[in-house]
């Protein structure tokens, strides 16, 4: 007895140090843990993304040779993928969720600490063959392209290395996804129906699923790479009788779902932050919640719209062009329902919600273009284009990063007590905003155009417009930097926020006081 | 390398600076706006469906904008508006639900029949074979007058020596910079021809956008598209999948004749592949080898060992020195004709003709700083094969 005694009187002080973050199974400390990861991905990854733009700036080769290039739109992607995006998602996720619906914490807390610190490692060895070769930075990382289409990514010497730190990034989110419906299904506050869920809990809930689907199906896509490559099997290749397209068939049935994986948190976290500031609940909720799920269903069947190219049969490609502009509906619903939200609201425009509107106005723009792709006669046109490029760009740049941003800016104040400054937030919006517009508008140009993507000199037709991409880039990743000195500035201090920090805000998190307490709602609270 | 490139970013800037100035005169703004409407019926019916797409979606944003900027004016707590209550409302969603979809139908009708008629490839007057290799494509005409006719076709020299990383020219020097090639693939106007694509290594993808599509050319299986010109011109387009280093580097241009002009371009290719296979029974002396293989070299092998023969260490193996190129030559002219398997060393058999393979091989073993000083006779090769 005296050991759980003893054992009591430390529960309430966690531990001090470097090792209270290792050792860590607090949602708030794992939820922090996962958002600063990500945004020393989101500069990493960024930081990649200018020597792309640099090399873009004007035609011929000035900065770095074509194999480092393609290394840098390789790495590029993967780490805004696996290490910015999903992370913070995740991160936002730990902080909010239990927060959100009355919990204490997670259902899985060590796990759920497993589940972030496997992801420092994977990264490690994502990037650690870039530094493999006897000069810095010389070369030899992956430089396949992050879809590490077969038979190009057999070519790679290191693949067994790039294998295993994908095999590690799909456990870290397979467990995160597990902890989320655990959490979801077994620890809401009593009368917190389902139905009475945050949108934000919903979509995340949705996007669980389709994690614990579709990491799987990747992890048997580079597993059978890997046979390929040191084990002699012949999925992809056609001499042993395999077929490379397969490769694109599975990689995409992974990889569609993984775009919805990215966008549908986010539109969980305009539906909380539209209603906050229009003053008036979220229109259509329950039609937001089917939408949430018809795309997440819709998202599964649609995979091969990718492929137009390939050489499918004529009824295959129909059906996939079908299937695909039917995700328009309710994504068209979503965008109609914020719409009707804000529609005689009485809005305010704090930072938060300045990203949240330029998420609608923007997602909607890569949405069209995306409906464009669908198309498949015009997509044998846009395929591997800088349209292409520009469309991606709108929907997980100005979508899903936007959305993290809002989130951030929306629920900084709870996490620590400080209200950001407006005049900072506001200077980050509109320089992001207008930047990201010179970034990635005249993209749509040059691709139609006839400028095929991941090539790193283009003949001199498109110089103007790569110049514009490349000036509004270099702005945009300085934006970023200024978001890094905005951050540490409200955690230092600021003005002090209040318990329910916005005006019209509604929903547990804004019952407790801000910041947040260590642990909260360990007597569960009641939702009529 | 780190520091190198600081300085190379920082002369590029400085370069832009100069650009800039001069970028109105190397291309307007405007003529790179939008899709470009081709010359064939294909990419006429794909630009007018991409038209028809693009207007519909600037309708339906506009609309949907309009009432959202509206809103974000009219409704705003400064102005006084005091929040209404609603939030649900089961005619209204059934409404934007059904429009869309609507409207989709709508799109979907003429993106069918567009599709149909973009892959039906029957009925075809003559057929090419394309085969994409890392980093250039072949040619085969396998059926009519130009049946037996083959040939490579890489990116032209001047802008291979210009797109060196610090070569420092200025790419508005060259008229088609990135667009040409050694060798065109040349067809007859106002036939149907028939486009067979495949690959040789890794997947590429042939695509014209004057023709209006691209076909991914993927090794092991064979794809199909078609054509028909009416007018004779140059078109030019690029590979469009990532194939690798020089992924960028492989255009592709196509020529279309008139039949009396494509008649005489087949007499005049049968006519060099004569030559071509008299030249190889004859015996070469080293210097004559040596002299042709740098130009086969500079074609075949610099993207991966580099014009100074010194390759891409832990990437591409070095010629230089190399344990193959300096050792028995049985085992150098093996590895040249067959390949390595799992690595970017193709097998060039299927490549090089037996003069180029034999030069080639003996080049690299008496230069870039080689100097074994032994040879091989196009014959030898022949009796290899």
């Amino acid at each position: 007895m005296s050991t759980a005694t003893t054992h009591d009187d430390h529960h309430h002080g966690a531990p001090s140090g470097i090792m209270r973050w290792i050792t860590t199974t607090n949602h708030k400390d794992i939820g922090t843990l996962y958002l600063w990861f990500a945004f020393i991905n989101l500069l990493i990854g960024g930081a990649m993304a200018m020597v792309i733009r640099a090399e873009l700036f004007q035609p011929g080769m000035q900065v770095v040779d074509p194999n480092f290039f393609n290394m840098m739109t390789t790495m590029h992607g993967l780490i805004m993928i696996f290490g910015a995006v999903m992370p913070g998602f995740v991160g936002l996720a730990n902080w909010q969720i239990p927060m959100m619906i009355g919990a204490p914490d997670m259902a899985l807390p060590r796990m759920n600490n497993w589940s972030f610190w496997i992801l420092p490692f994977a990264a490690i060895m994502l990037i650690a063959p870039m530094f493999t070769g006897g000069a810095f930075l010389d070369g030899q990382g992956p430089a396949f392209g992050w879809t590490m289409y077969a038979p190009l990514s057999l070519q790679y010497d290191k693949l067994s290395f790039f294998i295993f730190a994908v095999h590690m990034l799909g456990f870290s989110s397979i467990m995160g996804a597990i902890n989320i419906i655990a959490t979801i299904l077994n620890m809401r506050a009593p009368g917190m129906t389902l139905m009475k869920m945050p949108l934000f809990v919903w979509t995340w809930f949705i996007t669980a699923f389709l994690l614990i689907a579709v990491m799987p199906v990747l992890a048997g896509a580079v597993t059978m790479l890997l046979t390929d490559k040191y084990f002699g099997t012949s999925f992809f290749a056609a001499a042993g009788g395999g077929d490379p397209v397969m490769f694109q068939h599975v990689f995409w049935f992974f990889g569609h779902p993984e775009v919805y994986i990215m966008i549908l948190p986010a539109f969980g976290v305009v539906s909380q932050i539209i209603p906050t500031f229009a003053r008036k609940p979220l229109f259509g909720y329950s039609s937001m919640v089917y939408a949430t799920a018809s795309i997440a269903f819709l998202s599964f069947i649609v995979w091969a719209h990718h492929m137009f190219t390939v050489g499918m049969p004529v009824a295959g490609e129909l059906y996939f062009m079908y299937a695909t502009v039917m995700i328009a509906v309710p994504t068209a619903v979503k965008v109609f329902n914020w719409m009707a939200t804000m529609w005689r609201g009485s809005m305010t425009f704090e930072t938060p919600m300045l990203w949240a509107i330029a998420f609608v106005f923007l997602f909607s723009l890569g949405g069209f273009t995306g409906l464009m792709m669908g198309i498949a006669p015009a997509d044998m046109q846009y395929h591997d284009t800088y349209f292409i490029v520009a469309h991606f760009h709108y929907v997980l740049v100005t979508g899903a990063v936007f959305s993290i941003i809002a989130a951030v800016y929306y629920w900084l104040p709870k996490w620590t007590g400080h209200m950001v400054n407006e005049t900072h937030g506001k200077i980050h919006f509109w320089w992001s905003t207008i930047s990201v517009n010179v970034l990635f508008f005249p993209q749509h140009f040059i691709g139609l155009a006839g400028m095929p993507r991941r090539i790193p000199d283009y003949s001199v037709q498109f110089a103007d417009w790569n110049m514009v991409s490349s000036i509004g880039g270099f702005a945009f990743g300085l934006a970023q930097v200024y978001f890094l000195f905005v951050l540490i500035k409200t955690i230092k201090g600021g003005e002090k926020a209040t318990d329910q920090v916005w005006e019209g805000a509604e929903g547990l998190e804004w019952t407790i006081p801000s910041p947040a307490p260590y642990h909260t709602f360990e007597t569960a609270p009641t939702v009529k | 390398m780190f520091a190198k490139t600081l300085r190379r970013a920082l002369s590029s800037v400085w370069g832009a600076v100069l650009l800039l100035s001069a970028s109105t005169a190397i291309a307007g703004f405007g003529d790179t706006l939008n899709l470009r409407e081709g010359v064939t019926a294909t990419s006429k019916t794909v630009y007018g469906l991409h038209m028809l797409i693009f207007w519909i979606c600037v309708v339906a944003c506009a609309a949907v904008f309009a009432v959202l900027i509206y809103s974000l004016f009219a409704h705003r707590k400064s102005k006084g508006a005091v929040p209404a209550t609603f939030h649900e409302s089961t005619t209204v969603e059934v409404i934007w639900t059904t429009i869309p979809f609507l409207v989709l139908v709508g799109m979907a009708v003429p993106a069918t029949k567009a599709l149909l008629a973009l892959e039906d490839t029957r009925d075809a007057d003559m057929s090419i074979l394309v085969t994409g290799y890392q980093w250039k494509w072949k040619y085969d005409y396998i059926d009519g007058a130009a049946e037996g006719i083959s040939f490579f076709s890489n990116l032209d020299a001047k802008s291979n020596e210009m797109r060196q990383l610090g070569s420092g020219a200025n790419p508005a020097d060259h008229e088609h910079y990135l667009l040409d090639v050694d060798n065109r693939v040349v067809v007859p106007i106002n036939k149907k021809i028939r486009f067979l694509i495949t690959a040789n290594d890794v997947i590429h993808s042939w695509w014209l956008p004057d023709l209006g599509w691209k076909q991914d050319a993927i090794p092991g299986f064979v794809n199909d598209g078609w054509t028909e010109l009416t007018e004779p011109g140059v078109y030019r387009g690029k590979c469009a999948e990532l194939c690798g280093k020089d992924h960028g580097f492989m255009p592709i241009v196509l020529e279309a004749m008139t039949e009396d002009d494509y008649n005489q371009w087949i007499a005049d290719q049968k006519a060099g592949a004569a030559a071509a296979a008299a030249s190889a029974t004859q015996t070469w002396t080293l210097d004559d080898l040596v002299a042709r293989g740098e130009s086969v070299y500079n074609t075949n092998c610099v993207a991966c060992h580099q014009a100074n023969g010194q390759g891409i260490p832990g990437v591409f193996p070095a010629i230089t020195g190399s344990a193959i190129a300096t050792g028995d030559i049985g085992g150098h002219i093996d590895i040249v004709m067959n390949g390595k398997a799992g690595t970017a060393m193709q097998a060039f058999a299927g490549q090089l003709n037996d003069v180029d393979m034999a030069a080639v091989v003996t080049y690299q073993r008496n230069a870039l700083g080689n100097s074994v000083g032994d040879m091989v006779q196009p014959s030898e090769i022949a009796a290899l094969r």
